[in-house]
């Protein structure tokens, strides 16, 4: 698979590296740059010693069966499997959301079992379908919420780098998109405050925190507060699940990314009905999931995040 | 049933006639599951359908969730709120006071419809 990918990328090379529906994108930070390279590639020959690594998976919604993908926690183990798979180990994996499909405690149970085999530290936030129980987030803030403020927000500093982790899925208004809510947009105010300006920021939340498709959604309302308080800062870079596709942006220093889903892929935004899981053939699901791949970038030069739609 | 089937005897033949209809229709739905009596609003590939309903004070209007996708009813106001629906669920709220209730999908706020009661 390497050799397809050294010597550019052709469709056969293309199909093998989706021929799974588990995705997820490894970053690597150098310099305070963050570049993604697919999981396959990163599989097949890990990135450089330089700097660290660390993974990003979305959107597992353990506990969906529905046609779009009848078991979503074998994709999710699939996905794992990858990770467990790597040569040279990322430092931790963040999952930016959606673990589970309806927030049961089986569901958490089964997802955490799953992802407890990589054998490494996992940064959680929420996504909304991880705040569904009576408690609305009690069962999620029960297992993930230690040390962290309000609905789950918190940061961390790891070699050099201050991880923000924001929720933007709870309290939402009607006729909106995704919140941060003033609470949360001021103690990322006072995170913040005290670091230079070259500190390598990432922050990761779940829905996409600039605007992909406002008609379903998919942005949120405060995130332009939030941005703001990100702006002096040398190299932010963002990265959101949700929308079960890669798509990447980039204004002035800050680059957006969001990631696959390992469960099931969804429309481009507006193309379709609704926002719903895509559904296809059993055996056409690893296909679809592969058109969203053509425009990850193959081998291991640093993706460029521009501002282009990844899905086809 | 049989109080409505009485009340419909004393009436007139044709009046009768509809009641009837309707008892032997009801029936078997009732034993399947709880119908909707009243009108439903359907969710279906995150809209609900129809966007505006109008009902009179003391219906019941139900949801149902056609998507497989959770979705939940909340009014703007808090005055009805349901637990999350998946797939093929309903909540059923009875309106009894007139007014105009926007509501929305709590999970995915662009998701929005409301509900005009007039009085009976």
């Amino acid at each position: 698979m390497s050799d397809d990918h050294s010597t550019g990328e052709d469709r056969r090379g293309f199909l093998k590296c989706m021929a799974w529906a588990g995705t997820g994108a490894l970053w690597t930070m150098s310099g305070g740059v963050a570049a993604s390279v697919s999981l396959d590639q990163a599989v097949a020959a890990p990135a450089a010693a330089k700097g660290f690594s660390f993974l990003q998976i979305s959107d597992s919604h353990v506990g969906f069966s529905k046609p779009a993908n009848p078991d979503a926690a074998a994709t999710y183990r699939e996905a794992v499997g990858k990770i467990i798979a790597m040569p040279v180990k990322p430092d931790f994996i963040i999952h930016t959301g959606d673990i589970t499909q309806l927030s049961k405690d089986q569901e958490f149970d089964d997802a955490e079992q799953i992802i407890r085999q990589a054998g490494l530290t996992v940064f959680h936030i929420p996504g909304e379908h991880d705040m569904l129980d009576e408690g609305a987030g009690k069962a999620y803030l029960d297992r993930f919420g230690k040390g962290t403020k309000g609905a789950g927000w918190y940061s961390f500093d790891h070699r050099g780098v201050h991880f923000v982790a924001l929720v933007n899925v709870v309290n939402l208004k009607a006729g909106g998109m995704g919140s941060l809510g003033p609470e949360q947009l001021a103690w990322l105010q006072k995170d913040l405050a005290a670091r230079p300006a070259s500190t390598p920021i990432v922050v990761f939340a779940h829905i996409p925190l600039w605007t992909v498709y406002a008609d379903w959604g998919w942005g949120t309302d405060d995130a332009a507060q939030a941005l703001g308080h990100l702006k002096r800062f040398g190299s932010v870079t963002v990265l959101n699940g949700h929308i079960h596709q890669i798509v990447q942006k980039v204004e002035g220093n800050i680059a957006f990314h969001t990631a696959r889903s390992t469960a099931f892929p969804q429309p481009v935004g507006g193309q379709g009905p609704s926002p719903g899981p895509l559904k296809a053939p059993t055996g056409q699901l690893h296909a679809m999931l592969g058109i969203t791949s053509a425009t990850f970038v193959p081998g291991h030069a640093p993706i460029a995040l521009v501002d282009s739609t990844l899905a086809a | 049933m049989s109080q409505r089937l009485f009340r419909a005897g004393a009436l007139s033949l044709a009046l009768s006639l509809v009641f009837l209809t309707d008892a032997v229709i009801a029936a078997p739905t009732l034993a399947a599951a709880p119908a909707p009596s009243g009108p439903t609003v359907k969710i279906d590939n995150f809209v609900f359908g129809p966007a505006a309903l109008t009902v009179t004070v003391g219906t019941t209007v139900t949801w149902i969730n056609q998507d497989d996708i959770p979705h939940t009813v909340v009014a703007n106001d808090k005055s009805f709120k349901s637990r999350v629906l998946d797939s093929d669920e309903r909540f059923a709220f009875t309106f009894t006071r007139p007014g105009e209730y926007a509501y929305f999908c709590s999970l995915h706020p662009h998701m929005v419809g409301k509900v005009i009661v007039r009085p009976a």
